[in-house]
């Protein structure tokens, strides 16, 4: 029972986790991202017609995970979108993040009815991410059926990846920059640091990560792809995002802590102590939780200073 | 030339041109005619009063959308649960509306009232969470948006489902449908509903404008600071706005539950109608009449797009595409701006 919770909450974590983390690169750097949503979309939209492209011309198996880097590269492309508008041309972030969130519904749903002969959804791609079990590993007793048997590879590639954000944005001089732009870009700037250009990037590798975490979230759960795939992943990323405080350990955490809540309202049902309460508060628990943490009744969540302000250079 | 009031008139028309514009190349690009799509397009809008009818049904939660957004606007927030307020508005509606049958005189305006409360109870947790906390009310109205599509099914799944994974539907005595209006327009769908919406216009520019209360509220929006040390309740005068902001939401929900519906259905997601209020807002300068004439445009577009579907093949989803493009030329004014005024000292 607890192996089965436990790889449920791993990999229902492992999605949002990845576009929390996306979203932690762009405000880190000062830019509020709402649009995350719309980047998991692109990402669900690029890897499910990727993937069935490569499958009919008869790659195989690797096809899906070209698809997650078609996925990346897509949602890095389609954040500049929201670069563009919000750093150069001082959009209200909050605003830009709403367009963007309805353009790639828009953009991607039109596309779906123009490559398939006008059917608002696609056909199931046949080389999804499924379970296996980790040589060696599953047989360590006790972690081994929880961490290493029933596993997903996308799973892996969540925590290797947050781990290495955390490297980068806590031990490289990049993270150093970045997060000096989003706490006082003024300074940044005389210390010489290209503020407008750290937030480009900053942006983009919140397209690169959103991308990848939607495209992970619909080649293993949905294994298609329509306008309700994506529905709501992206703002509990953003969820997730706030109740980590913005950091990356936090973010690993949090995204856990859904991936529980959601495990639960999966599994919840046939656990006797909790089959009395009603699923729906389980639904809930991340954004209410999301809410008691902003209000401080969990420890103060404050985010980098100059988020949501646009850099106007020799302004004070 | 390009200052003041012609430049709060100039970016609207130029974003929603420019907006038209990129779906046109995205029509041509994708193998469509654009000139035939628009005129399909127009045609349902316009093209006979069943079609105008349509219209003004699809425009009416719009305005009142729109309103809870600009309201909210005007003193400095930023009020993205209107999803969310709209939906508890349009359960509490439907609820008040089918639970009991009462003359109309006193049905009708119960059941408006009740959802104009709900929404606005649903916006007083962000609001309250503003002044007293200082929490970002946009991550607090966004969450409350899931938590009322979660609590709202729940309620309907457990307490109010007939076969059809929907409420019953309401009495006549609680409804916003006017045969006289459909006999009008050749049985479309529109209600009474857009007298609220109108009533609500009204209201929002009287209370904005001509009301002590009103100058508080867009002082707080100018300048926080400013208006605490000349004397004003801060944190009272952003609850205020939250709540009444929150009552346009429920007002829009009322229009759908007790005018378009009559009854609510299980949500599968969002209605979209929320965060198209936000497109209204900033199109319509967050002013009572630019909201009105701005989900009218909204609202014509979304009605039109499924005759210009029906004729011309083309998705009616390039209507979202064109709506997101006409908010990201709205919020990228600054630019248009700097060109426009560019222009203008090369003319010199």
């Amino acid at each position: 029972m607890l192996a089965l919770i436990i790889s449920t909450m791993i990999y229902s974590a492992a999605p949002i986790m990845l576009v929390a983390l996306g979203g932690l690169f762009s405000e880190r750097s000062g830019v509020i991202n709402i649009g995350l949503e719309g980047l998991m979309v692109i990402g669900a939209f690029t890897v499910i017609v990727t993937t069935l492209t490569l499958e009919a011309s008869g790659v195989g198996a690797v096809s899906v995970w070209i698809g997650l880097a078609a996925a990346a590269i897509l949602g890095a492309i389609f954040s500049l979108f929201h670069a563009v508008a919000s750093i150069h041309f001082r959009a209200d972030q909050v605003v830009s993040g709403v367009a963007l969130n309805f353009l790639a519904v828009g953009v991607a749903v039109y596309a779906i009815k123009l490559l398939y002969d006008g059917s608002g959804q696609t056909a199931y791609i046949s080389n999804r991410f499924y379970r296996f079990n980790l040589p060696y590993l599953s047989d360590i007793p006790v972690i081994g059926p929880l961490f290493f048997s029933n596993v997903y590879a996308t799973s892996f590639l969540a925590f290797a990846l947050a781990l290495l954000v955390y490297y980068v944005i806590y031990y490289t001089p990049f993270g150093l920059r970045l997060r000096s732009v989003g706490e006082h870009p003024q300074a940044a700037d005389t210390m010489g640091i290209k503020v407008l250009r750290m937030r480009y990037i900053g942006v983009m590798l919140s397209g690169v990560f959103g991308g990848l975490g939607g495209a992970v979230f619909a080649a293993t759960f949905s294994g298609n792809f329509s306008a309700t795939t994506i529905a709501g992943q992206g703002f509990m990323a953003l969820a997730a995002l706030i109740f980590g405080k913005w950091h990356p350990l936090g973010v690993i955490g949090a995204a856990l802590f859904f991936g529980l809540a959601q495990a639960l309202g999966v599994v919840g049902p046939s656990l006797p102590f909790l089959s009395n309460v009603p699923p729906v508060f389980l639904l809930m628990a991340p954004y209410v939780l999301t809410i008691l943490a902003l209000a401080g009744f969990v420890g103060r969540a404050d985010g980098p200073k100059a988020l949501g302000a646009p850099y106007i250079k020799g302004a004070r | 030339m390009f200052k003041g009031k012609a430049m709060g008139l100039l970016i609207p028309v130029l974003a929603t041109f420019l907006g038209l514009f990129v779906g046109a190349i995205l029509m041509l690009v994708t193998g469509y005619n654009p000139i035939d799509a628009y005129s399909a397009l127009l045609e349902g809008m316009f093209g006979d009063s069943y079609y105008i009818g349509e219209l003004i049904r699809t425009m009416t939660p719009l305005i009142l959308a729109g309103l809870s957004v600009a309201f909210a606007y005007r003193s400095g927030l930023f009020n993205i649960g209107v999803e969310g307020q709209l939906m508890v508005g349009w359960l509490t509606a439907v609820y008040i509306g089918a639970a009991f049958e009462a003359p109309m005189i006193i049905h009708l305006p119960l059941s408006i009232a009740a959802a104009a409360l709900a929404g606005a109870l649903w916006a007083f947790i962000p609001g309250l969470l503003k002044a007293k906390l200082h929490v970002h009310e946009v991550i607090v109205t966004i969450m409350m948006n899931y938590i009322a599509l979660y609590m709202v099914n729940a309620i309907i799944r457990a307490y109010l489902i007939i076969p059809g994974e929907r409420t019953e539907g309401i009495y006549p005595s609680a409804s916003l449908g006017s045969s006289f209006l459909q006999s009008l327009t050749e049985y479309s769908r529109v209600h009474y509903g857009i007298v609220i919406a109108i009533l609500a216009c009204l209201f929002m520019w009287f209370f904005l404008n001509k009301t002590t209360k009103g100058y508080e509220l867009r002082a707080v929006g100018y300048n926080r600071d400013a208006s605490n040390y000349a004397g004003m309740n801060v944190s009272r005068n952003i609850i205020l706005s939250m709540v009444i902001a929150g009552a346009f939401a429920g007002l829009a929900g009322a229009a759908e539950g007790l005018g378009t519906f009559g009854y609510m259905s299980i949500q599968t997601g969002f209605s979209g109608v929320g965060f198209e209020g936000i497109a209204v807002a900033l199109l319509g300068a967050n002013t009572a009449l630019g909201v009105f004439l701005a989900a009218f445009l909204f609202g014509g577009l979304k009605s039109g797009a499924l005759t210009m579907n029906q004729q011309t093949n083309v998705p009616e989803d390039l209507i979202s595409i064109v709506i997101a493009l006409i908010i990201f030329f709205v919020a990228s004014s600054y630019i248009i701006r700097a060109i426009l005024n560019k222009r203008k000292k090369g003319e010199k």
